[in-house]
């Protein structure tokens, strides 16, 4: 069902409608475990993250969002749950909330994470929050793969139904692993989102 | 199939010389590369690939009918206003408006397969320029505004109205019958196209030999007056041999629209250039290994299908020279 969601829906729309430029593809993991950090715009990020993986690493892919927004009805639980095939987090409570994604990673799952929180003010990189340094604290041996990208906040921003076409652009940055802190870990993470987000034609958007 | 497919259809003569010179430029790429290995060398080979993927898909179009033909053309021209649209800066509050624009590109070629020539030079030059502004106008939002409007009309006559003359080539088959020449509109298409894309080799091959004066250095620094002559008379030369067949024209009329397809395909290939150069931007885009994007590919196209399809309708879809 999934699988089929993605090669009959996701796949086409992505390549007819979007039209992905894609750079430093080999700098993605071959293989599990490993966490992709990504800033986020628009619905569409999850979709075409999924798709740059090859299909039979479909299972392994798991978007990780917040229990309190994809959650909230059955039938979006039902869809994030099986067709995404999300990992729902509960922000804000007492015990570890990192726990099933140790879980996941321990299982060699590639995880999805959007360290920004929300998907936000559209095309405007936010800083990432301190779980993604937290999680690589935790399972250190793990990769972080920096992703910027770029367009589909204009093609699909918050607050909006109507899908435009726009060019989208994937930059995957070499992977940072845990380096004994959280604050340099957090700026490092930081530096090579930069970089990404500075080594092409991204215009701005108002 | 063999039926269907026979060299005494000027068309597909046409189209079987095209593969002969890939089949050509293949085996050279592969001896060269043979000889004198390096980045250059693996660039060009990665070109001669993508002409191969991009001459059989144009023929798989032009060979089943007219309608996949059209929906193929117009597919093009969507890919090309999006990359354009993709590369320029817009306005949060167009979005709207953009995508009226992406809707204008089914109906500019609806209008062009029936062949209506009043709507087709009317639709986007006359309505669209004039609904842009004046929906632009109703968001509020006055910011901005005149680059809005003038970067989004600039870009739909270009990706979209031009390439949409294609589309029109096709469609003088059906139109004017005998006056579209022996091989109908596939035949005007076929012409256009394949001289427009050899006018690009052979200029840069002749660039490459002999350059030395350069035309256009702020803009396109490698365009030089002996790669555009040269691309210039062999262009010519080669429309004087295929004209007879695929066109109306006898052999002198169709040097000189050879002429004119290889000035105005420059013309294009500089002014897209200067529209790159104006963003920052090398290529337009990654979809094709070795060419760019697809504005790269057809920007010499933005020119020469207008330029030639009122040319042709002038002298003789219209009957003046028959």
């Amino acid at each position: 069902m999934r699988l089929l969601f993605f090669v009959i829906l996701v796949r086409p729309v992505l390549l007819i409608i979007l039209g992905l430029n894609m750079r430093g593809r080999e700098q993605l993991p071959k293989d599990g475990p490993a966490i992709i950090a990504a800033n986020h715009n628009s619905h569409l990020d999850t979709l075409t993250l999924l798709a740059l993986f090859p299909l039979r690493d479909l299972p392994k892919l798991r978007p990780v969002a917040a229990a309190d927004y994809f959650m909230r009805n059955k039938v979006l639980a039902w869809f994030a749950l099986n067709i995404i095939g999300i990992i729902p987090i509960t922000r804000g409570v007492s015990k570890n909330p990192l726990a099933p994604l140790e879980e996941a990673l321990d299982r060699g799952d590639i995880l999805i994470l959007f360290p920004e929180g929300s998907r936000g003010e559209p095309e405007k990189r936010a800083d990432f929050k301190r779980g993604v340094a937290y999680l690589a604290k935790a399972r250190p041996g793990v990769p972080v793969h920096p992703v910027f990208i770029y367009g589909l906040g204009k093609a699909l921003p918050k607050g909006s139904l109507l899908l435009v076409p726009f060019n989208c652009d994937v930059v995957a940055a070499p992977a940072i692993y845990w380096s004994g802190e959280v604050r340099a870990m957090l700026d490092a993470l930081d530096n090579a989102m930069h970089d990404a987000a500075t080594s092409g034609h991204f215009p701005s958007w108002e | 199939m063999s039926d269907l497919i026979t060299l005494e259809n000027p068309v597909h003569g046409a189209l079987a010389v095209i593969y002969g010179v890939l089949i050509f430029a293949s085996l050279i790429v592969a001896v060269m590369k043979r000889t004198t290995p390096g980045d250059q060398m693996a660039e060009l080979s990665l070109r001669v690939s993508s002409w191969w993927f991009m001459i059989t898909v144009f023929t798989f179009a032009i060979l089943i009918d007219r309608v996949v033909s059209t929906v193929f053309l117009g597919f093009i021209s969507f890919l090309a206003f999006k990359e354009y649209i993709s590369l320029i800066q817009t306005r949060r509050v167009d979005r709207l408006i953009l995508l009226f624009a992406y809707l204008a590109i089914p109906l500019q070629f609806i209008v062009a397969h029936h062949g209506r020539f009043g709507l087709f030079m009317t639709f986007i030059p006359v309505w669209m320029f004039l609904f842009f502004p004046i929906a632009m106008t109703l968001t509020g939002r006055t910011q901005g505004f005149l680059r809005a409007v003038g970067t989004l009309s600039w870009g739909i006559m270009i990706a979209v109205f031009a390439l949409s003359h294609t589309a029109m080539l096709l469609a003088a088959g059906p139109t004017f019958g005998d006056l579209a020449g022996p091989a109908g509109g596939a035949g005007l298409l076929l012409f256009l196209v394949a001289l427009t894309q050899f006018n690009d080799v052979a200029q840069f091959t002749w660039g490459k030999l002999f350059g030395k004066r350069k035309i256009a250095p702020s803009v396109s620094p490698k365009k030089t007056w002996e790669g555009f002559l040269g691309g210039l008379f062999t262009t010519a030369a080669l429309a004087y041999v295929a004209g007879p067949y695929l066109t109306p024209m006898n052999g002198a009329w169709s040097a000189l629209a050879g002429a004119i397809i290889a000035l105005s395909g420059f013309l294009g290939d500089i002014t897209i250039s200067a529209f790159k150069r104006d963003l920052g931007v090398k290529d337009s885009g990654g979809l094709i290994p070795g060419h760019g994007g697809i504005l790269d590919r057809v920007d010499s196209l933005t020119y020469s299908a207008p330029v030639f399809y009122h040319f042709l309708n002038f002298f003789f879809l219209s009957g003046r020279i028959s």
